[in-house]
C-alpha cells in the first residue's frame, strides 16, 4: 500500500514535468476511448429507438394476413381476397389455449372532416381488443365498446395527430366528423403512440367500430370476412406455442392440405423486429470494435513514450536502486506512471465522447444513448491498456543493472 | 555464531572484509580479470581511501563493497554477514539499510528538493512520513544545510548539492559510507570544505571509505589503500609520526 501511494507521487510527478509529452501521449487514448464512446452511444441509441418501438407495438404479437389467390391460373398479390372471417376469430379463441386475445380489423383511407378542415387518413375497423392487444391508452373519452361494434354504431375514437391536425387546441369528444360524407361521433381520442418500426405515424390513425367501417365506409364484397387478425399470445414463452396452434386450427379450418395452397399468412411481429434490433446491436458492437482499434494505437503509443522515459531516465533509475528501491518499486513507479496516462486519457476521453454524443444527437438528429456500462467498459479497458502497453517499458526499468544505470550518461 | 567467526585480532567484528575476493568480466571472447583476490578488513570508524589509476580495479572493488556487484569468487561480509547469494532485492535492500553513496557527480534527483532527496533512502526503507522527514532535517544540519532544505537540487551549488548527497547517504544511519571520487567535480576550496565534513563524520565514529585519484584528498585518510592490476599494492595507516605500513594478514 505504502509502495502503491509513493509509486503514485512519483508518477504524479513525473507526467507534470513533462506537461506536453504527458498530453501528448494521453491524446491517442483520449481519442481512442472518446471513439468507443460515440460509437456505442449511437449504436446503442438505434437499438434503443427500435426497442422502444417494439415495445409501442404491443408485446408477443402475430399478424395473420390473407394469403395470395389463384384465380384462373393469376396469382394476385397476398391480401388481395379476404379469406380469413369472423368465424376464425372465434374459432381462435374459444380453441387456441395460448393465445390472450384476438383482434380482427379491417383497414382503408378515406377523408376526415371536421368544420373547414380536413384531413386525409387511415381508418381502421376495430373491436375494443384491439386497444389491449397494442397496448394503447385513450387519452381522453372512451373506448370502442362492444355495444358499438354490435350495433355498428358511428362512433370513432381519433389518433393524437388527427385530433391535433382537426381540432388543434379544442376538445374532439363529443363532436361530429364526416368520413366519406358519413357523420361519426367522436368518442375519445388516443394516447400518442410515436413513430411505427417501419417509420410510419402511427397516431395518423382513426379507430371505428369494425362493423361500421366494413358496412358504411370501406365496403366490401365479401361480408364477413375480416382484413387481418393481430392475435396477442398469453406471454413470451408460448408465442412460438400460439404460432403453431394459430396455423394449426387456420389449416384445418381452411382445409389447407397438398392440393390446396395455404390462403393465409402469419408473422411473428415480436421475432422481426427484435431480428432488427439484433442488427443494430451487431452494428454498435462493430463501431466499438472499430473504434477499440484506434485504443490500441493509443496504447502503443504510451508503450513508446514509456520506453523513450525509461531510457531518458535511466540515470535516475539507476539512483534510486543505488538507494535501495528494489525491483518491485522501479515496475511499480514506471507502471503506475502509465496507468494514470490511460486513466487521465480515458477520464478526458470519456467526457469528450459524452459531449461527441451529445453533438451528434443535436446535429445529425440522431439518437445517441450512453449506458453506463459503455462508460465502465472503457475506463476499465483504458486502465487494462496502461497495464498492458506500460508492463514492458517498466519491466525494463526495473531489470536494469544499477552500475550501467548510474554509469548512463 | 557467524559473526564470531569473522572476528578480528582487536576482537570486534570488521565493517567490512573481503577474503580473496576476485572479479572477472566476460566480454564475448575476452575475460577480463579486474580484481585478483583481494583481501581487506576495513574496522568500523575507520576512514579509508583507495587510491590507484583508472583500470587498477578500485572501482570494481567499490561496486562490490557497495553491493551493486557481487564477487565471481571469494568473500565478502559486511558487518560479519555475507552477501554471498544474495539476490537483488536482498542486496537491495542491505544497500538501502546499511550502505551510504556519495558520488562523484552527486547523482541527486532533479527537480527535486534537498529534503526530498534526503528522504528516499527512508522512502524505500519504509519509515513514516514524520520520523522521515526529522532523520531527513538531521542529516541536512549534519552537513549545514538545514537552511537549504526546501530549495531544488538545480538551484544549489556542486558543494551544496554534494552536502546534500552526503545528508542523503546518512539519513539511514549506515555501517558505512562510500564516496566515489566525492570531489571530483568541484574546486580545490570547495573539495576541502567536502572533505572537512567527511572529517568530522569521522571523529563522530563513521565508517567511510572514499575512492579518489588525488593525493592531497586521500591525505584527509586516516589509511590509504593502492591499487594496482586488480591488486593491492600498498596499505599505509596514518600515525602520529606519518604513514605506516599496515601489518596484512
Amino acid at each position: 500500500m505504502m509502495d502503491l501511494l509513493l509509486a503514485l507521487k512519483i508518477a504524479l510527478r513525473a507526467l507534470a514535468v513533462n506537461k506536453m509529452r504527458s498530453f501528448l501521449t494521453m491524446l491517442g487514448i483520449i481519442i481512442g476511448i472518446g471513439a468507443v464512446i460515440v460509437m456505442i452511444a449511437i449504436g446503442s441509441g438505434a437499438s434503443q429507438v427500435i426497442a422502444d418501438q417494439i415495445a409501442s407495438m404491443g408485446s408477443n404479437l402475430l399478424l395473420v394476413v390473407p394469403g395470395s389467390a389463384l384465380s384462373g391460373g393469376l396469382r394476385s398479390g397476398a391480401g388481395t381476397v379476404p379469406t380469413l372471417t369472423y368465424d376464425d376469430v372465434k374459432a381462435i379463441r374459444n380453441e387456441c389455449p395460448s393465445v390472450e386475445r384476438v383482434a380482427p380489423t379491417v383497414r382503408g383511407s378515406a377523408q376526415v372532416v371536421y368544420g373547414n378542415m380536413n384531413w386525409s387518413t387511415v381508418i381502421q375497423g376495430n373491436t375494443p381488443e384491439m386497444l389491449d392487444v397494442r397496448e394503447w391508452t385513450v387519452a381522453e373519452g372512451r373506448g370502442l365498446s362492444a355495444h358499438d361494434v354490435d350495433g355498428a354504431l358511428k362512433n370513432c375514437l381519433l389518433g393524437a395527430s388527427v385530433a391535433e391536425v382537426l381540432f388543434g387546441s379544442e376538445s374532439p369528444v363529443g363532436k361530429i366528423v364526416r368520413i366519406k360524407q358519413v357523420p361519426f361521433t367522436v368518442v375519445g381520442v388516443l394516447e400518442r403512440k410515436g413513430q411505427s418500426p417501419r417509420g410510419e405515424d402511427q397516431d395518423d390513425v382513426v379507430f371505428v367500430p369494425i362493423t361500421t367501417a366494413q358496412r358504411k365506409i370501406l365496403g366490401s364484397p365479401f361480408p364477413n370476412t375480416v382484413g387481418a387478425l393481430l392475435i396477442q399470445a398469453k406471454s413470451e414463452e408460448v408465442l412460438s406455442q400460439a404460432e403453431e396452434e394459430v396455423t394449426a386450427l387456420l389449416d384445418q379450418r381452411h382445409r389447407i392440405g397438398p392440393s390446396r395452397d395455404r390462403d393465409f399468412i402469419l408473422r411473428n411481429l415480436t421475432e422481426i423486429l427484435a431480428v432488427s434490433q439484433q442488427s443494430a446491436q451487431v452494428m454498435s458492437l462493430l463501431l466499438g470494435a472499430v473504434a477499440s482499434i484506434s485504443l490500441v494505437v493509443g496504447g502503443i503509443g504510451i508503450m513508446n513514450i514509456m520506453l523513450v522515459s525509461v531510457t531518458e531516465r535511466t540515470r535516475e533509475i539507476g539512483i534510486r536502486m543505488a538507494i535501495g528501491a528494489k525491483q518491485r518499486n522501479i515496475l511499480l513507479q514506471f507502471l503506475t506512471e502509465a496507468v494514470l496516462l490511460t486513466l487521465f486519457g480515458g477520464i478526458i476521453g470519456m467526457l469528450l465522447g459524452m459531449a461527441g454524443s451529445y453533438v451528434v444527437a443535436k446535429l445529425f438528429e440522431w439518437p445517441t444513448l450512453i449506458s453506463h456500462q459503455a462508460i465502465l467498459v472503457a475506463f476499465a479497458f483504458s486502465a487494462v491498456v496502461g497495464v498492458f502497453f506500460g508492463f514492458y517499458p517498466a519491466r525494463t526499468a526495473a531489470r536494469l543493472n544499477p552500475i550501467d544505470a548510474l554509469r548512463y550518461e | 555464531m557467524e559473526a564470531a567467526e569473522s572476528l578480528n585480532s582487536a576482537g570486534t567484528v570488521p565493517v567490512v572484509s573481503l577474503t580473496r575476493v576476485s572479479k572477472v568480466f566476460v566480454m564475448g571472447e575476452e575475460r577480463v580479470e579486474a580484481l585478483k583476490g583481494i583481501t581487506l578488513e576495513v574496522a568500523g570508524g575507520d576512514f579509508l581511501a583507495i587510491m590507484g589509476s583508472s583500470g587498477s580495479g578500485k572501482s570494481t572493488c567499490m561496486h562490490i563493497l557497495g553491493c551493486l556487484d557481487t564477487p565471481s569468487g571469494g568473500e565478502y561480509r559486511l558487518e560479519g554477514v555475507s552477501v554471498e547469494g544474495m539476490s537483488r532485492n536482498q542486496l537491495a535492500e542491505v544497500r538501502n539499510k546499511k550502505l551510504g553513496f556519495v558520488f562523484q557527480g552527486f547523482n541527486l534527483l532533479t527537480r527535486t528538493s534537498a529534503l526530498e532527496n534526503v528522504e528516499l533512502p527512508l522512502i524505500y526503507a519504509g519509515v513514516g512520513a514524520q520520523e522521515r522527514r526529522q532523520k531527513a532535517l538531521d542529516a541536512l544540519a549534519m552537513v549545514g544545510l538545514a537552511q537549504r532544505a526546501g530549495h531544488y537540487s538545480n538551484q544549489l551549488s556542486g558543494g551544496q548539492q554534494q552536502r546534500v548527497a552526503i545528508a542523503r547517504a546518512l539519513a539511514n544511519d549506515p555501517a558505512l559510507i562510500l564516496a566515489d571520487e566525492p570531489t571530483g567535480n568541484l574546486d580545490s576550496k570547495t573539495s576541502e570544505e567536502i572533505m572537512a565534513i567527511f572529517e568530522q563524520l569521522h571523529l563522530k565514529g563513521i565508517t567511510i571509505i572514499m575512492v579518489t585519484h588525488e593525493a592531497d584528498v586521500a591525505a584527509h585518510a586516516r589509511r590509504v589503500v593502492i591499487f594496482k592490476d586488480g591488486r593491492i599494492v600498498d596499505d599505509r595507516r596514518r600515525d602520529q609520526g606519518g604513514w605506516a605500513p599496515m601489518v596484512r594478514p
